[in-house]
């Protein structure tokens, strides 16, 4: 944990508290940005460690219908002293966009043709734009919470489409370990 | 002569003509549905383009419409060689989201059955990779074994591969009689069976002279792709997850991790079968130091309660029912928990809003990144090295497109 405090302090000291946002949850610290800061303050990350800085995973959520819709998320693994911080962007729900990383690391082309391919998030500067898991002539992002989530339609008689998202009913957040026994 | 990026690739610098042909996506070396275009210059390749996304099945979009408890069936449908681990993973990543911790005996049965997948897993690479160079008996015998770790997993969950024994907590039942013992069996004949595919592979010259020097991969090359697991290590760069972020009380036990000097296949192969000879020394100490106790956490806010408590406590109805009709509620948050997987760092990053089905549910695949290192492997290789280059990569497609 001291490891990621450390970092996170190499971050303010560059970039001044009030860009740096940190949130910490169960042991792990995950560290916001201003998008237009994503090269540089990941740079800075990977001259503040100990060793090698690892893009271990890079992928977005959507947070609709809330705005800033999108958050990119830089997962990050430095192996000296092994420590995990996650870096993460807000982009708006209209055309978001975003520097690629790709001039760091190489290994992030395909993450984030996957996060155009599913979310529709556009990363300025990618040498191989597109996208990757789907075919290149689909409509729509997926992962998008706006795209829902049906059958295929199929032909036999009597069928009725069920949309999967809606077999279980979605319950309202309310803390989880309340003293009642229905909780 | 095998390249290094720094050296363009140069469209028909030999005087011959650049040639483009297709391999896959249904061929009987890409281990599934991978599809490459290679570009050829004689035999000599000078630019690769993987096509992936065959097997796309949408898993973290689905995985978004289930409770925490109904996801559990996915991970070893994901990643079908190595299940329990798969499973491994997410019922860690949803406990911590959660905060709670399975029961000790819970943990080291984990860790048994995880390191017997590791074994089973690399028996199946080992069988098909040998298979890719024409070394067909390697292939029998390794299935061989690998059919008696099944029926290990079978005795323990009632399935081969895809267990769903795991749970939010701990595990769904203690183990059967006959476990430990028959697990000691195996392990007794594992050294000598190892030692075999040894005298059939490492003093085999065909073997050396297809795998040595094949498929080499730079650390820098490797760490810049992010690269994990036998990959990473066969380029000698240390880095696994049971190691550097112990789970499962993984820092308990006494292993090695095997590091590779040249980066070439032939490393990756050493590495995997000390891999083996490591998970034997891991499964070894855990039976030993395995406690008794639950297997499952006492919360009845997480866990199922037990059969017998259904028919005496009306709390215990209505526990069940809450869990079964609307699953449970970890807090806000959003976490990432990773497992070594015999592919690398296996991670479920989940992110909840209070709510009872996951926001969002990202799989980590190791192999994903791992193939992205293929075309710098193979850059001014052979041809028939391609084939070489992708089993000793390990990929299994349905991770690698989820």
């Amino acid at each position: 944990m001291s490891g990621a405090a450390a970092l996170l302090d190499r971050l303010r000291e560059r970039f001044g508290d009030a860009a740096v946002e940190a949130v910490e949850f169960r042991g792990e610290t995950t560290v916001f940005v201003p998008a237009e800061l994503i090269l540089e303050a990941l740079g800075a990350l990977r001259e503040a460690v100990e060793g090698e800085l690892l893009l271990t995973d890079l992928t977005a959520v959507d947070r609709h219908p809330a705005e800033p819709r999108f958050e990119v998320v830089y997962l990050l693994t430095a192996l000296g002293a092994p420590v995990r911080i996650r870096m993460k962007v807000r982009l708006p729900g209209e055309l978001p966009s975003v520097a690629s990383v790709t001039p760091l690391w190489s290994g992030a082309n395909w993450l984030e043709r996957e996060v155009f391919d599913m979310f529709g998030v556009r990363f300025v500067g990618h040498p191989d734009p597109g996208r990757i898991l789907l075919p290149d002539d689909w409509e729509g992002h997926p992962l998008r919470k706006d795209y829902p989530l049906t059958e295929e339609p199929v032909e036999f008689v009597g069928h009725t489409p069920k949309v999967p998202s809606e077999i279980i009913p979605q319950v309202t957040p309310r803390p989880m370990r309340g003293g009642d026994a229905s909780g | 002569m095998h390249r290094h990026l720094e050296e363009p690739p140069r469209p028909g610098h030999q005087g011959t003509e650049v040639l483009t042909i297709n391999m896959g996506p249904q061929h009987p070396a890409t281990h599934g549905v991978l599809r490459l275009i290679l570009d050829l210059e004689g035999e000599v390749i000078v630019g690769t383009k993987p096509v992936v996304g065959y097997l796309h099945t949408g898993f973290e979009k689905q995985m978004e419409t289930r409770t925490y408890h109904q996801n559990i069936v996915f991970p070893a449908r994901i990643e079908y060689l190595a299940t329990f681990i798969e499973e491994m993973a997410y019922v860690q990543a949803v406990e911590k989201l959660v905060g709670i911790t399975a029961p000790e005996r819970a943990q080291v049965v984990r860790v048994i059955l995880a390191e017997l997948s590791r074994i089973a897993s690399h028996l199946v690479w080992l069988g098909s990779g040998a298979l890719d160079v024409q070394v067909t008996s390697v292939f029998i015998y390794a299935f061989q074994d690998r059919e008696e770790i099944l029926d290990v997993f079978e005795m323990v969950s009632g399935q081969r591969m895809m267990h769903s024994y795991y749970r939010i907590g701990g595990l769904a039942s203690d183990l059967p009689d006959g476990f430990e013992e028959r697990v000691r069996r195996l392990m007794e004949r594992l050294p000598g069976r190892l030692d075999e595919y040894e005298a059939l592979l490492t003093d085999n010259l065909l073997w050396r002279g297809r795998t040595e020097g094949v498929a080499v991969l730079s650390a820098r090359d490797a760490l810049g792709y992010g690269c994990t697991g036998p990959i990473l290590r066969g380029s000698g760069v240390n880095y696994d997850v049971r190691k550097a972020f112990p789970y499962s009380g993984y820092d308990r036990y006494e292993f090695d991790v095997p590091l590779g000097k040249n980066g070439d296949a032939f490393d990756r192969y050493l590495i995997r079968l000390e891999e083996m000879r490591q998970s034997r020394r891991i499964i070894l100490q855990a039976l030993g130091g395995l406690p008794g106790g639950p297997v499952l956490v006492d919360d009845r806010k997480v866990a199922l309660p037990p059969r017998s408590e259904l028919v005496t406590s009306m709390e215990a109805v209505i526990h069940q029912f809450k869990l079964v009709s609307e699953g449970l509620r970890p807090p806000a948050g959003e976490v990432y928990a990773a497992v070594e997987s015999p592919r690398g760092e296996k991670g479920y990053y989940i992110v909840s809003d209070g709510g009872n089905r996951p926001a969002r549910v990202r799989v980590r695949s190791a192999t994903f990144n791992n193939l992205q290192a293929l075309p710098v492997m193979i850059f001014h290789g052979y041809i028939a090295d391609v084939v070489v280059a992708i089993a000793s990569l390990d990929i299994i497609l349905g991770d690698v497109d989820r």
